[in-house]
């Protein structure tokens, strides 16, 4: 079985915040919550760098852990899901969670923490498949469409992957035995594909 | 001849120093002073957890990776549920035992008949006010610390699910109103709670429930009591204030600051509830004529004297000029 995984790769994410919006179009995400986001390192300066970041699925999940209604589960590929029926809104997985990937919508009184919502690798909740009740609450289930998740799918640099972690891994490598550990000056490899003189004359 | 070769020679190394300087200078502006791979430096920088800029900055979404979270975990799957648990059935056995060997505190002499008024009114509903919502508050967060290991088990996931789902609201709800409740009661006792000389000798036999010998001479408040009343308001405050860091998200707390205040809220209120129980005991089962005196407000003089024996005399010498006063 697959080991599903997001790769976002920093030298060609360009913080165009398409994931984010193509995610929060497709589920039907509510207000106020974005189960994506990217973040920027030196903002404004030579040298910054972008990255896309979501729910990374961990295999020894810290929200899990924490649960007191241990409503999480793991599908048999890796993807991290919760049950929302049971969820009771306590902000522990938040706390827990490396990436922030939690995120509550605000319930009316005293801005109290509802159901929590996160990214779900596109793959939906633990309704049936593609129901209207999945919909509603989890968003779209791509997986049992056979598709990949929107936001890699769509990422225009590709620098944002997901999907089977071997194949995710082999496309990096080959990027990265390409273009070298070290680039030299930044924002050359990403803007041109600058091949040395040596690269072309072999 | 050879002085101008010497002069191009001279030249050339000026002009190549120059350019060597200028494209160092080029080379400074294009990677900053450091030389370090950039690639590396981008990982470094997100693992110390500096915050960057994001458009999407709900709820501290600024810094990538928050180490702080697993530790967080660590601490409260690791310390606190087995720490809350082993203290908690360690104070229930040292009760039954002390019930068992040292047993009820007594009154000594048949009751006289007579009633002194120890509570008001006012007094006897904030005591009570209190003592409800803090039993609230104790099972209510225990649950949802233990719940999952102990409810989960027996009840299954459903249940636990709905039982957390109310002890989360009422937790929430009834903090805030607890907090008050106990800042009301430190405002209406803290004058008889001062700490005096006389308490020292309380606490060499606890009151006269250890060792043989006579009670010590007690005013109003007796120095174990006076130790509860700041307690509460130490742990109180403790638990009070990290409880409404949690309990409202609104104030841009960031994820360390909730985690930090969940470690304390939970650590002080375990500690909490174990103390209270010794009030509890106190007060229920522990010693006789207590429990009456905080529902009805009086007590026998008996007990008075036994227990408090300088705040009799004080309130019989009231009393007394009262009658004078009238007659
Ligand atoms: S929510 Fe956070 S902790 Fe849980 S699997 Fe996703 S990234 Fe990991
Ligand atoms: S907010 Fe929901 S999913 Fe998160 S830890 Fe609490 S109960 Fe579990």
């Amino acid at each position: 079985m697959a080991r599903m995984k997001f790769l976002c790769d920093v030298e060609r994410c360009i913080d165009c915040n398409a994931c984010v919006t193509s995610c929060n179009n497709e589920h039907d995400v509510p207000w106020g919550i974005n189960r994506r986001h990217v973040v920027t390192m030196d903002d404004g300066v030579s040298g910054e760098k972008s990255i896309s970041v979501a729910c990374m699925h961990c295999t020894d999940a810290p929200c899990a852990a924490v649960c007191p209604v241990d409503c999480f589960y793991f599908t048999p590929d890796g993807i991290v899901l919760h049950d929302k029926d049971l969820c009771i809104g306590c902000g522990y997985c938040f706390y827990a969670c490396p990436f922030g990937a939690p995120q509550f919508p605000e319930e009316n009184s005293f801005a109290a923490r509802g159901k929590m919502d996160k990214c779900t690798f596109c793959a939906g909740g633990p309704l049936p498949d593609n129901s209207v009740e999945e919909y509603k609450l989890y968003g779209r289930n791509r997986i049992a469409e056979g598709k990949l998740p929107l936001c890699a799918e769509m990422c225009a640099t590709k620098a944002l992957l997901g999907g089977d972690g071997d194949v995710v891994s082999d496309i990096y490598i080959q990027r990265v035995v390409k273009r070298g550990g070290r680039p030299d000056t930044w924002g050359w490899n990403t803007a041109y594909n600058f091949k040395s003189e040596k690269e072309k004359k072999p | 001849m050879a002085t101008r070769t010497a002069r191009r020679t001279v030249g050339l190394f000026v002009l190549s120093t120059l350019l060597l300087l200028l494209s160092g200078i080029f080379y400074w502006q294009a990677i900053g002073a450091d030389i370090s791979n950039p690639h590396a430096n981008f990982w470094r920088v997100v693992r110390e957890g500096f915050p960057g800029f994001t458009k999407v900055s709900t709820a501290g979404h600024k810094v990538l990776i928050v180490n702080s979270g697993e530790n967080w975990r660590e601490i409260r799957n690791g310390i606190l549920v087995r720490f809350s648990q082993l203290i908690i059935i360690a104070a229930l056995v040292v009760m039954s035992l002390f019930y068992k060997f040292v047993g009820p505190d007594k009154l000594e002499k048949p009751r006289s008949g007579v009633l002194i008024e120890r509570y008001t009114l006012g007094e006897r509903v904030l005591h009570w006010y209190t003592a409800v919502l803090f039993v609230i508050m104790a099972i209510t967060g225990l649950s949802l610390l233990l719940g999952r290991i102990l409810l989960i088990p027996i009840f299954g996931h459903w249940v636990d699910s709905a039982y957390l789902q109310a002890s989360k609201v009422l937790h929430n709800y009834c903090g805030p109103l607890l907090l008050i409740g106990i800042l009301l009661e430190f405002v209406i006792w803290v004058r008889y709670n001062i700490p005096r000389k006389i308490d020292l000798a309380w606490f060499k036999t606890m009151g006269g429930m250890l060792g043989k010998g006579p009670r010590p001479h007690t005013g109003k408040v007796n120095a174990g009591e006076k130790g509860w009343f700041w307690l509460i308001l130490i742990f109180g405050i403790a638990v009070g204030v990290t409880g409404i860091v949690l309990d409202f998200p609104i104030w841009g707390q960031t994820r360390s600051t909730m985690q930090l205040s969940h470690v304390i809220h939970a650590t002080v209120a375990v500690l909490f509830v174990t103390v209270s129980f010794g009030h509890i005991y106190m007060g229920t089962v522990g010693i006789e004529g207590v429990f009456e005196g905080m529902c009805t407000g009086f007590v026998d003089a008996v007990w008075a004297q036994q227990h408090y024996d300088l705040w009799y005399e004080e309130k019989m010498h009231e009393k007394g000029e009262r009658t004078e006063a009238s007659s």
